[in-house]
Order: structure tokens, then C-alpha cells, then sequence
């Protein structure tokens, strides 16, 4: 949460303002910093329709990037393909193009899906605790990779507790059911259960959906204070929360790419006409 | 009456006869059918537990734990008439009180060269009369109770490891298509094969093509055939309704599919394929046809466990030790058995129907009755333990 090279973010910070009030020159570094994900001229099917049509952007290192757009934009299916969890569904395939995560070409044959998945975190629209202990839900992660080693566990889970910030909440019942949650702890559970893992990016599709204005706003600070660690990319029905915790965003229409850019821009100044009418909510 | 006119006053007309109709149509015929089960159930339960709880029971001796019903093996029953009385004994006691040994001629009265002989135990021969014997009228029927639970027991382990994995394949890896519906479909029907032709299919395969005669093994696996498309079937659903989230959420954090299936939807999905396994327990247990010609003898000397194992079949020294629990466990696998639904229809059919055999005849169907109702309920209480443990 603290930023000790930015002094004017962290008095931003203390008053619990999720709005990145950056100045004008560092928002600039900001969007030049390093690409991470580097979507290339994409094409991709569900059996026969064709549901992405050459879409084609970076996404960059340690910023928040929303995606938005009316329902059946693609912005899922975009989002989906990142980690590969569209390899689920019977059918559906990259006509053209390449995602590269680190210049390595995630749909090459080469590439280990469960490696990718690791790197990858991913957090559902409905928050999905598996139905076992607060504790367990945190090392399911772990233990796949075999790593049964208490104080590394305990360690972990603590870490991302903290990480999700959900510690103090729940520090004195780790070990009874995820389900006796609230749906925002739930949600941050989910959270903190993708970065047990420690990825690299996380995904995020529609999070908050679920969850009640109080939650939502919990939910949001955590994205804030996650971005100096971890890459997010956020699907977003609301509009306001891509521009309180985003920035950068895309906004699809028809699965189609529209207009990307630096989520002030967006919001203020967009140069499309059908990215103004969907802002400003005359469709969508 | 003047209050009675406001518009939503209760009519009579056409409607409210068909509704009242309709109700106690319904209704009627549910009671009947109840009260057919209650009639049929009471009578077994009048007639048979006294075999086991008491007053007709044969041989009674005071430590009442010992129950002869339930822990003794059948044997023919002897009716005679002794100096006007007239007497029940099992063939055991019979032969001890006669002082006969059992393979001697079993008509005593009808054999002129022992007429007049005096026995060992004092009773004369001559004073026996009208005797009639009945097989397995006295004694108990522990190795039909045997038979019946290591059949329930291992026909269902072997439904439930192959309809649990043909099942997640289905729901989980095959991709879904013509083919795949055409298995299904044709699974679903197989559930409807009456039992006799699972029966014959047994005694074609495993009695006859596989060589493994009328045993223990070839009934394991008729009976597991006939209950698999009930268990995949159910299988399928349950886990199909493990919420997607949880395959996506483990997936998500790098789990492998097979990891996920494991961990994450089999135990989810397990109470509800128990469920639905209860009801095979009951088929597997009651079914008589498919044991008929694969697993089931009328009479059989010795239980599974009982049987010698030659010396001459084992190597000699170090390496017999060795052999010998396969030996065991051939033997045992590969054994014929009794079974309760088997007994009832041979002591049912077999035998005549009187006051001296209708102890077994009830007796057995009570004991069969109890032996699944037990069955059942251990699998309710299973189930209802991994419920509690996994919620969600």
C-alpha cells in the first residue's frame, strides 16, 4: 500500500481514495512500462462462429487493465484465453493470431497448460470457495505442487491473507468452512487463494458482480494495493469501477477491439463515437 | 344468508365434483396399495420373526445369544411319531437320539434287519412311526445370510469402481456427440434387461467362456453387470451437479484435470452416487435369477472360508506358506455359495408347505427382509457422514 518512492500517492493512500491521482508524467512511465501479454491479430471460434475478430494489444507490466462492453462483446472470451480456460469448452479454437506471455507463444504445443495456469491466477465472476477450511482453500494451490511442508504453508496463508487483506477477518477461524463467509470475504478468498500461487498476472472476470457496495469497495482497494505486486486484467460491467481501479481499458463491441487507452482518456475524452454513446450509456 | 353474496361465494357446480372426485380417487388408491404392503410385510414379519425371536424355535438352549436360526447351517427336519407322541428333532438330534450314525439308512422303522433292534441310546426303532422328513426345515440358515452379504458386498465394490469410472469419463473427458449418446442411450436401456437375461449372459461369459464354474466370482460380477447402467447413470448426475466453479477455481490454480476430478468433484459427487447405490444394494441382494445359474447352490457343506486346502496343490517348505493365501483366496473366489433369495425359492418350491417347514419359509424372507433393510441403512448412515463432512 505504501509507495515510499511517491509521496504525494501515499498521503492518497491514507484517506482510502481508490482513484489513481497521479501526475500527468508518471501516468506517461506508467503506460510505457514493459509489455507482459502481447495480444497478436487474434481470431478465435467457438465451432463456427467467430466470436474475436483480430484483436490486437499489449498488455503492460504491473498495471490494472479493464475490459468493457455491452454483454457478448467478447471481453470474457478474451479474458478466457489468456489463461487458456476456454481449452474447457468443446470446440473452440484461435483461428488466427498469438498470445504471448514473456514473448512465449501460449498456444504453441510446447506450452505446459498447467505452468501457464500457475503464472495465470484467475478470479471468477461467482466467487467459488471449495467447500473445506479457510486454510485449505489457501494451500489447495500448494499441495497440488506437492508441497506439504507446515511451515511453508502456514506461512503462505498467512502472507495471502494479508496479501487479499483478509487476515485480520479471519486469523481466529482458518480452519473452519470458506462457506461461513460473507460473499466479499468469499470473493477476497478467492483472491488470496490465486495468489498463494504466487502468479505473475491475475485475472479478474467480473468480481465484483456478486457483491454489495461495501464489499465491492473492499474488493477494489485490494486490486489497488495488488498492482504494485501482480498484473491484473479486470472484466467489468461497471463502468465506475473501471474508472476508480483501471488504468488502462479496452472496450470491446461485437467482439471487436474498439478503442484502448489510458482509462482518463477513456472516460473523458474518448476518440470513438461508439465508446462515447456506451460511456455516457446511450446503448449498453 | 344475506352476508353470502359477495362475489367470491364458494358454488357448487361440475368442478368442485371432479375436484372432491379426483382427491379421493387419489387418495384411494394410494391407501389401497399401502395396505397391500403393510398385509404383505406384516405377514412376514408375524410369521417369520418368531424363528428368530423365540417360540419356534427348534434346539432352544438357555444362552438365547446363541441363535440357532441365525448361526447354524439348514438340515432336514425329522416328524415321527414316538409311543403316540409326536416329535420334531433335527436330522443332528434325530441321529443322537436314535444312536444312528447320519449315513445309515434314515427310515429306521421301514428297515426290517433293524426293527427289532434295541440302539445304543435305548430307543427302539419299532416305536418310531409316521416319519417324515423335510429338508431344510430345521437347523438355521447362516451360510444363505453368508452368501448373500459377500455377494452385496463384492458385486457392489465392483459396480461401483467400474460405473464410477465409465461415469466420470462420460461426464468429464469424452467429448459429447453422437457416439457418446448413443453409449448413453444405449446404457440407460440396459437398466431395463430383465435379470434372468444378465443371469444368462453370466453363465455364457464368466461360467462358461471364462471357465469359472458356478462360484462366488462369476455371481460378483453377473450381479455387478446387472446394477452398473443404475449406478453410472446416477453416477453421471451427481457429478454433473457438482457446481462448474469447482473445476474452474482448481483448474484455475494449476490443478491437472485428472487432480481436479480427485479432489475437488469425486468426494462432492460421492454422497449422491451413494444415494443412488442403495437402491442397487437392494437389487443385488433381492435378485434371484442372476444367481440362479452362476453362484448359488441349494445346499453346500462347507462356507467359503471352510474349505481344505489340499497339501499336494501347494508347493512343500518355504514356498507353500506363500501360496497358501492365494490358495485361500482362489478357493474362496472361486466357490459357489447360498443366498437367502435363492433359499426362499427353493424352501418356497421345493419343499412342502406345512406347519413344519413354514418356520423356514417365513423365518428366511424375515432374515432376507432384515439383511437388506441393514444393508441399506449402513449405506444411508455413510452417506449421510460424508454429507455432513461436505457441504456446500
Amino acid at each position: 500500500m505504501m509507495d515510499e518512492s511517491n509521496p504525494t500517492a501515499q498521503a492518497v493512500e491514507v484517506v482510502h481514495t481508490p482513484v489513481v491521482t497521479a501526475s500527468a508524467s508518471e501516468k506517461a512511465a506508467r503506460l510505457n512500462a514493459p509489455t507482459v501479454i502481447d495480444i497478436n491479430h487474434v481470431d478465435f471460434y467457438y465451432g463456427q462462429s467467430k466470436a474475436l475478430h483480430d484483436i490486437h494489444f499489449p498488455i503492460k507490466e504491473k498495471l490494472v487493465t479493464a475490459f468493457i462492453g455491452p454483454s457478448g462483446c467478447g471481453k470474457s472470451t478474451l479474458l478466457r484465453c489468456l489463461n487458456r480456460m476456454n481449452d474447457l469448452v468443446d470446440g473452440t479454437r484461435i483461428g488466427a493470431g498469438s498470445i504471448k506471455i514473456s514473448g512465449i507463444d501460449i498456444y504453441d504445443p510446447s506450452v505446459d497448460v498447467i505452468e501457464l495456469r500457475k503464472r495465470v491466477g484467475m478470479v471468477f465472476q461467482k466467487s467459488n470457495p471449495f467447500p473445506k477450511s479457510i486454510y485449505e482453500n489457501i494451500v489447495y494451490g500448494l499441495r497440488l505442487q506437492g508441497i506439504n511442508n507446515k511451515g511453508r504453508l502456514d506461512e503462505t496463508v498467512e502472507r495471502s491473507l494479508r496479501g487479499a487483506a483478509l487476515w485480520e477477518e479471519v486469523r481466529d477461524r482458518l480452519h473452519t468452512s470458506a462457506l461461513g463467509l460473507s460473499g466479499g470475504q468469499q470473493q477476497r478468498l478467492c483472491i488470496a487463494r490465486a495468489i498463494a500461487v504466487e502468479p505473475e498476472i491475475i485475472l479478474m472476470d467480473e468480481p465484483c458482480s456478486a457483491l454489495d457496495p461495501i464489499a465491492t469497495v473492499k474488493v477494489e482497494e485490494l486490486i489497488h494495493q495488488l498492482k504494485q505486486d501482480y498484473t491484473i486484467v479486470i472484466v467489468t460491467h461497471n463502468m465506475q469501477q473501471a474508472g476508480r481501479c483501471s488504468d488502462i481499458t479496452a472496450f470491446f463491441y461485437m467482439g471487436r477491439l474498439i478503442e484502448i487507452d489510458a482509462t482518463e482518456k477513456i472516460f473523458t475524452n474518448p476518440t470513438q463515437k461508439q465508446t462515447e454513446d456506451y460511456i455516457s450509456g446511450r446503448f449498453g | 344468508m344475506t352476508a353470502r353474496t359477495h362475489p367470491f361465494r364458494r358454488k357448487t357446480s361440475l368442478a368442485t365434483y371432479q375436484e372432491t372426485g379426483v382427491f379421493w380417487a387419489l387418495r384411494l388408491f394410494t391407501y389401497v396399495i399401502l395396505g397391500f404392503g403393510v398385509i404383505i410385510f406384516s405377514t412376514i414379519i408375524y410369521k417369520g420373526s418368531p424363528a428368530v425371536f423365540g417360540s419356534q424355535r427348534l434346539d432352544t438352549t438357555f444362552p438365547f445369544l446363541h441363535n440357532d436360526f441365525l448361526f447354524t447351517k439348514p438340515q432336514t427336519l425329522h416328524v415321527f411319531k414316538y409311543r403316540g407322541e409326536i416329535k420334531q428333532m433335527s436330522a443332528e438330534n434325530y441321529y443322537a437320539f436314535v444312536g444312528q450314525a447320519p449315513d445309515a439308512p434314515p427310515t429306521p422303522a421301514a428297515s426290517p434287519a433293524t426293527a427289532s433292534a434295541l440302539s445304543s441310546t435305548g430307543v427302539n426303532a419299532s416305536d418310531i412311526t409316521d416319519h417324515e422328513t423335510y429338508s431344510y426345515a430345521a437347523g438355521g440358515i447362516w451360510p444363505q445370510i453368508v452368501g448373500t452379504v459377500l455377494l452385496v458386498i463384492g458385486s457392489m465394490l465392483i459396480a461401483l469402481v467400474l460405473g464410477i469410472f465409465s461415469a466420470i469419463y462420460l461426464s468429464e473427458y469424452s467429448k459429447q456427440g453422437p457416439l457418446i449418446s448413443a453409449i448413453r442411450l444405449a446404457i440407460i436401456n440396459l437398466a431395463g434387461v430383465p435379470s434372468i437375461v444378465f443371469g444368462l449372459f453370466g453363465v455364457g461369459l464368466f461360467v462358461l467362456a471364462f471357465g469359472w464354474n458356478i462360484s462366488l466370482m462369476a455371481g460378483w460380477f453377473t450381479l455387478a453387470f446387472m446394477v452398473l447402467p443404475v449406478i453410472i447413470t446416477a453416477s453421471e448426475e451427481s457429478l454433473r451437479a457438482v457446481p462448474k466453479g469447482f473445476r474452474e477455481g482448481s483448474l484455475a490454480l494449476g490443478a491437472t484435470k485428472w487432480q481436479t476430478i480427485y479432489l475437488n468433484v469425486l468426494p462432492y459427487a460421492l454422497p449422491g452416487i451413494l444415494t443412488s447405490s442403495v437402491l442397487g444394494i437392494a437389487r443385488v441382494a433381492g435378485e434371484t435369477a442372476p444367481i440362479l445359474f452362476t453362484a448359488a447352490y441349494a445346499t453346500s457343506d462347507k462356507l467359503p472360508w471352510e474349505l481344505n486346502i489340499s497339501p499336494d496343490r501347494l508347493h512343500s517348505g518355504f514356498l507353500g506358506y506363500l501360496e497358501y493365501p492365494f490358495a485361500w483366496l482362489h478357493d474362496f473366489a472361486f466357490h459357489g455359495v447360498n443366498a437367502l433369495p435363492y433359499h426362499i425359492y427353493v424352501v418356497s418350491s421345493k419343499i412342502p408347505q406345512n406347519a413344519y417347514t413354514e418356520r423356514v419359509q417365513y423365518g428366511t424372507a424375515f432374515v432376507f427382509l432384515a439383511v437388506v433393510m441393514i444393508i441399506a441403512l449402513a449405506s444411508v448412515l455413510l452417506r449421510i457422514r460424508l454429507r455432513s463432512q461436505l457441504k456446500w
